[in-house]
């Protein structure tokens, strides 16, 4: 008899302490600052700009250091990049007469932007694709023929350089992640 | 109240040659949607703001805050959508009850507010039986959501339906036998006679009156969480079992009378708790503004209606902080252990009055020690987990 109504009062009192910490708990969790993100209008900063630098979001194309090598037309696993490189028998120069990439099938697997030998192919930290229409969403970076660019030693040209600069450096991202994988391998 | 102010209205003339039961009539139903409109609604639907709102605080989240300044307009944009919604009466239903069943608990839950004591003056109906006629009223809420489980002629409802019958009805006596306690103090069933017979010093309210009216609070305050079917007593609208139970079938305006009983009860019960064990309305006599009647009136009611919201926000944690328990568990809580310890607070009250009917001034003070070295030790207990987890802490409610 003894034993049961310890046991009962035990009970008793064990529910009303464990609803009291847990009341504490909730109570202290009441007053902490709410980790929401109130995407996408109440942020402090673009979302876009808290991305790291290899994001892989849109692709974008930079005409200017493209050569027309085809590379990424040929690494694209979902052929949605389309090419139209052709010499031009006069000016004996590299023409891009067409540059389309379909970002509907596009999977953002970076394989395009690796075999890249300028880095202008590379994918940037937009993430917001939604359109209308399966037409809006096909990218035509060619609006004109142009002439692809054509790599010299040393870039003179102070409205390209800039724009090599920064093609190079997502390349050397890449090196450099690959470089750390190695070492992690090997260690 | 209502009745002496009407028959000064007659008496002014304003009725003409009115029979005197046609003047009656209108005034009480103006009085009725005076309350319904100007307090019931707004509050049920503030409530369902509110609460979103705290849960979202105590989940890291911040709730809703787009409709209006900081989302205060979202209750009544839910309203309007869920009132302009088609409504779906099921084939087989019982269509007669069906469309009845959400006025039945609509008029349980309304009618209490008539007894309900908002200040000295402001009441509709000072009942002599008072606390007696809101239980019996809010009881009336079972009847409309059994017929509600019924008539939708679902396993769902008729499940939430019984399991609402079944709690309710349980625990009806832990709650009234508590309600008893106090009235053994009082002598009076009357809401404002109770109120009268507490002041607004903490030692002499009912909660600290003496240990068992201590434990009588929490007992009722569980009793009647579990009679509004609220968390962790929510068995009849489990939405992880049973969809939403009883409402399952409901949609459009039909859905929004129980939403707003389910929200509205929050209130009532808060309203309950404070009238017998926390002062009700009272106030201390502050010079300049308790001078006029209408001061001392409004507040009164703002102290009333502030000490009910503790209430109401002390039920929203509580539904944040427990999960839902079992049947068995709910049954074995009532009949195993609020049963008998609202029994024992009967007795014990009962030789309490009988040695000091008075009151004892002391163990009045004690219990009033002890209930604020309980929360203080809460607060104690809440800086502990802040420190331990070294979380950033925002008091701001806006988002």
């Amino acid at each position: 008899m003894a034993t049961v109504l310890n046991q009962y009062v035990r009970n008793v009192f064990d529910t009303a302490a464990a609803v009291f910490e847990g009341m504490a708990v909730t109570c202290s969790h009441f007053v902490r600052t709410p980790s929401t993100i109130q995407y996408p209008d109440r942020t402090d900063v673009r979302v876009q700009d808290t991305l790291p630098y290899r994001y892989r979001g849109i692709l974008e194309v930079d005409l200017e250091i493209c050569t027309g090598c085809l590379a990424c037309e040929r690494a694209c696993p979902i052929d949605c990049i389309v090419i139209d490189a052709k010499k031009d028998k006069a000016t004996k120069q590299m023409m891009l007469n067409r540059f389309d990439i379909d970002i509907a099938k596009c999977m953002y697997c970076g394989l395009c932007s690796e075999p890249c030998p300028t880095g202008s192919i590379h994918h940037t930290p937009e993430f917001e694709g939604a359109d209308y229409s399966l037409e809006s969403m096909l990218r035509r970076f060619v609006k004109e023929p142009v002439a692809a660019y054509k790599p010299k030693k040393v870039e003179d040209d102070p409205k390209i350089a800039p724009i090599l600069e920064r093609g190079m450096k997502y390349l050397d991202e890449f090196a450099a992640a690959g470089d750390e994988i190695e070492a992690e391998a090997e260690a | 109240m209502l009745q002496e102010f009407i028959d000064s209205l007659i008496a002014d003339g304003l009725f003409g040659g009115l029979p005197r039961d046609v003047a009656y009539l209108i005034g009480m139903l103006a009085a009725g949607a005076l309350v319904v409109f100007g307090f019931v609604l707004n509050v049920a639907g503030i409530t369902t703001f509110v609460e979103r709102r705290v849960w979202a605080r105590i989940q890291s989240r911040v709730g809703p805050n787009r409709v209006g300044p900081q989302g205060v307009l979202q209750w009544l944009a839910d309203g309007l959508k869920l009132l302009m919604k088609e409504e779906a009466i099921p084939f087989a239903a019982d269509a007669r009850l069906f469309k009845l069943a959400p006025f039945i608990v609509t008029i349980g839950f309304i009618t209490a507010f008539v007894a309900m004591p908002f200040s000295s003056a402001l009441i509709v109906a000072d009942l002599n039986l008072g606390i007696l006629y809101i239980t019996s009223m809010t009881s009336l809420v079972v009847v409309g959501i059994m017929v509600a489980g019924w008539a939708s002629n679902n396993k769902w409802s008729l499940i939430g339906g019984i399991r609402a019958a079944a709690q309710i009805v349980s625990y009806e006596i832990p709650a009234a036998l508590s309600i008893f306690t106090v009235i053994l103090i009082t002598g009076t069933l009357s809401m404002q006679s109770i109120i009268q017979q507490q002041s607004w010093l903490p030692w002499d309210w009912f909660i600290f009156h003496n240990p068992f009216t201590f434990i009588g609070f929490f007992v009722t305050f569980v009793a009647l969480l579990a009679e509004g079917n609220r968390t962790p007593f929510d068995l009849p609208e489990a939405e992880s079992e049973l969809v939403a139970g009883f409402v399952t079938e409901y949609s459009g305006a039909r859905y929004l009378f129980f939403f707003l009983v389910e929200w509205g009860n929050l209130y009532v019960i808060s309203a309950i708790l404070v009238t017998l064990f926390l002062g009700g309305w009272q106030v201390p006599m502050i010079p300049v503004i308790t001078d006029s009647a209408f001061g001392l009136n409004l507040l009164q009611a703002l102290t009333f209606v502030g000490k009910s919201y503790f209430g109401v926000i002390l039920i929203m944690w509580i539904r944040a902080t427990l999960p839902r328990i079992r049947v068995d568990q709910l049954m074995t809580t009532c009949w195993k252990y609020l049963l008998p310890i609202s029994f024992a607070n009967f007795m014990g009250t009962a030789l309490w009055v009988l040695i000091w009917p008075d009151g004892f001034l002391p163990a009045e003070l004690l219990m009033t020690a002890l209930g604020f070295g309980l929360v203080g030790y809460f607060f104690y207990r809440v800086a502990y987990h802040l420190r331990r987890s070294g979380a950033q802490i925002t008091l701001s409610p806006l988002s």
